[in-house]
């Protein structure tokens, strides 16, 4: 394990060198590393009191043993908390948005609270590692993504006294922005005055799908937790059927509104035994089918899709890159995003 | 253990994955928890097969671990077993798997599968990935040829095995159809093709063959060499990439098989001589070029560089330990000193050191490359997936030879 140690302090110093403008380092533990036990977290500690104020070294568990790909994400966010500053006593009442989104939705975003009234409005995580948000007990934070769970604990457990702002996880724009508008207690004509371009637009953009997809049944496979809420709007919005909601895992907590919304004849399924759901893909039938790439290409490759196929599809499936769903799994508002 | 960046090849098993995707009928059971299950992608998504590989996970978790972790290989054994029904099946451990050492092969043993079980033993912080893919090609032919009873067509010397393709290869099924071109310009019949679209009943023929063309030294030599010591099966030796490769390739198919070699000579599809007296070329005349990639394609490379283009090598290497041996004989020869290293950060300083006009190298030297705004032409493997999805382009053979080099003024 000495050498172990020996081993990673080599790397980081060589690739300081190469790279002196990195200014926050992360030490990502993997499969084999939890196995043998080795201790990032302490390492991190070392190296950070070598290296700082120049270079910040912290660490976060990637594992695959023990955890899912968006939860690497989430105790990367979850981490980054324990360095975030106090907010000053008495400061002005602010929100904090937690999840990674790209700066383009960041801005949108923005924008949106602003024009409600809510001037104080932070993301995590920051564009720069050198301006985390400060945290305390006049914060709220409003969760982007369904998977910062651990991120939503640490946050509690950082104020003081228990975090009475946590707003949970909506997918749906306007109930999203509607809970931080709650929050901080905007006057509901201004919040509607705000946000009806943006529903009018949606409106008009989802009607062109409805008539595609109107009917049609669905199936998808678990790769990125937004499955049960794609569901509810392909569901709610679109006039589809769902046959079945994968999702890798979820905190039934976080997600209660959009399970309250699936139809019941939906089948949830978590976790992922990818065989019997290809059995169930077969048996079902369904007109589309909504999985990662690596399902994607076999799909398209099977014979002539069976009867009861949409003509309004060239193709039996349609497979939706996790990166697709990646970009766009903030809940941007008013657009067929995740298409 | 070394911790880097960056790696030019992947662990062992993804060796084996790779043997296994490109065989019919055979199916790798691996012993991984959730975190190693990205062959689907590597296989579906990068080389974008239509199947996808057949390779089951164990996919065990955390909790597991201080449970029964071997009943869950069994499980997932007999399922496979039962789903997929392989002529044979392949069981391994990947590289977080082997630290729990629950045996795969001594495991699936016990379970008296209905097909033959072939263990693969790959030490995964030891070996890497062509190096595990040579060993379970190795084990397969081993497997399905040592109960072999020499029959009427034993050892005919027109008769011709092609070895070393696989998936997730490098331009691996333009290189097949430009051999078999070759080899049946020579009035020879190609008995198969291994690993790249056999079965295991293919694999049982292999011995029926008069000799072995071993394409892609870092995954066929260790099966070609047991072959020559069981059944007598002569190999080759010589790559056929570039033009005079390729003659030379031809003469020693020609030798083995005894025929007369003129037909493939006299072929007129090689067009690099010509683009080489052109006046088009002179512009590459005496241009340092610094070449880094994996053995077989390095040392070719360095060939066509220096003796069909006029380049001059300032710098040679490649990553392959394995086949370390044949880069040092080239580079000698251009009166190098051969880099072996598999840490990129090596090279990259390498390269600043020889001050070259041109990398030929793979992946990570187009960054490389970029970063010190050089020319590059990234035909070495391993390499991002936007190669495989061009035209024909086979590296062997004399056809295509000129556009890797045309080209690579213009390629940053």
């Amino acid at each position: 394990m000495a050498d172990m140690n020996d081993e990673l302090d080599k790397v980081v110093e060589r690739l300081l060198a190469r790279r002196p403008d990195i200014k926050m380092l992360v030490l990502v533990g993997s499969c084999p590393s939890e196995v043998i036990k080795l201790d990032l977290s302490r390492a991190a500690s070392r190296l950070d009191r070598l290296h700082q104020p120049r270079h910040r070294v912290m660490a976060y568990s990637g594992s695959g043993i023990e955890t899912t790909f968006t939860q690497g994400e989430d105790n990367f966010l979850a981490e980054l908390v324990t360095r975030m500053p106090a907010e000053k006593p008495g400061a002005a009442p602010s929100l904090i948005v937690v999840g990674a989104m790209a700066d383009v939705v960041e801005d949108q975003m923005t924008r949106i609270f602003h024009g409600m009234g809510i001037e104080n409005v932070a993301f995590l995580p920051s564009r720069s590692s050198e301006s985390l948000p400060a945290i305390g007990p006049n914060t709220a934070f409003l969760m982007a993504q369904p998977w910062v769970n651990a991120t939503a604990l640490a946050m509690r457990s950082v104020v003081q006294g228990g975090l009475q702002h946590l707003i949970r996880w909506v997918r749906r724009p306007t109930a999203w922005l509607k809970a931080a508008a709650e929050e901080f207690r905007v006057d509901a004509s201004r919040f509607d005055a705000i946000t009806a371009p943006g529903r009018e637009r949606a409106r008009l953009a989802v009607e062109r799908y409805r008539e595609a997809l109107g009917g049609k049944r669905i199936f998808l496979f678990p790769d990125s937790q937004l499955e049960p809420a794609l569901a509810r709007f392909l569901h709610r919005e679109l006039g589809c059927e769902i046959i079945e909601a994968g999702t890798p895992y979820m905190h039934r907590e976080h997600v209660a509104e959009e399970l309250a919304q699936l139809p019941a004849s939906a089948t949830l399924s978590e976790g992922q035994d990818v065989d019997l759901q290809i059995d169930r893909v077969h048996e079902s039938n369904p007109d589309l089918i909504v999985c990662g790439m690596g399902l994607g290409n076999p799909f398209e490759a099977e014979d002539a899709p069976p009867s009861g196929r949409s003509n309004s599809f060239s193709h039996p499936s349609m497979a939706m890159s996790r990166q697709a769903t990646w970009r766009n799994c903030s809940p941007v508002p008013w657009r067929v995003a995740a298409f | 253990m070394e911790l880097t960046v960056w790696t030019y090849e992947g662990p062992p098993h993804v060796g084996a994955m790779r043997v296994a995707t490109s065989m019919q009928d055979v199916h790798y059971v691996l012993h991984a928890p959730q975190g190693d299950t990205y062959a689907d992608l590597l296989f579906t998504m990068i080389e974008r097969r239509k199947a996808r590989p057949p390779v089951t996970y164990t996919t065990f978790q955390a909790r597991d671990l201080s449970g029964d972790t071997a009943e869950i290989f069994k499980k997932a054994c007999r399922d496979a077993a039962e789903r997929f029904k392989p002529q044979t099946m392949l069981v391994g451990a990947s590289c977080t798997a082997e630290l729990i050492q629950d045996d795969p092969g001594g495991l699936a043993k016990t379970l008296d599968l209905a097909m033959p079980v072939i263990p693969l033993e790959l030490p995964s912080y030891s070996k890497k990935e062509n190096w595990g893919a040579a060993e379970t090609f190795y084990r397969i032919v081993r497997g399905f040829c040592q109960g072999y009873q020499q029959g009427e067509t034993a050892n005919d010397r027109k008769r011709v095995n092609i070895l070393g393709s696989t998936s997730l290869g490098f331009r691996n099924r333009d290189d097949i159809r430009e051999v078999v071109r070759l080899v049946e310009m020579l009035g020879l019949e190609v008995n198969v093709i291994a690993p790249l679209g056999a079965s295991p009943a293919d694999i049982a023929r292999i011995p029926e063959a008069g000799f072995n063309i071993v394409l892609y030294p870092e995954i066929a030599e260790t099966a070609a060499r047991w072959l020559k010591k069981t059944f007598g099966q002569e190999m080759t030796r010589t790559i056929p990439i570039g033009v005079g490769a390729t003659r030379d390739f031809i003469m020693e198919v020609a030798e083995l098989a005894g025929v007369d070699p003129a037909p493939a000579l006299d072929d007129d599809a090689e067009r690099l001589s010509w683009y080489s007296r052109s006046i088009d070329s002179n512009y590459l005349t005496g241009k340092r070029v610094f070449i880094f990639g994996d053995a077989t394609h390095a040392v070719a490379a360095a060939r066509i560089a220096s003796e069909e283009l006029g380049f001059r090598v300032c710098g040679l290497g490649t990553y392959s330990r394995e086949h370390a041996r044949e880069v040092r004989a080239a580079a000698s020869k251009l009166g190098l000193e051969a880099l072996i290293s598999d840490n990129h950060l090596d090279v990259e300083d390498a390269i600043i050191a020889a001050a070259p006009e041109l990398v030929l190298g793979t992946q990570m030297e187009r960054h490389v490359a970029k970063r010190l705004r050089v020319p590059l032409r990234s035909d070495l493997k391993p390499r991002s997936c936007p190669g495989f999805s061009r035209p024909l382009f086979p590296a062997n053979g004399g056809r295509k030879a000129p556009m890797s080099f045309s080209t690579a003024g213009f390629t940053r």
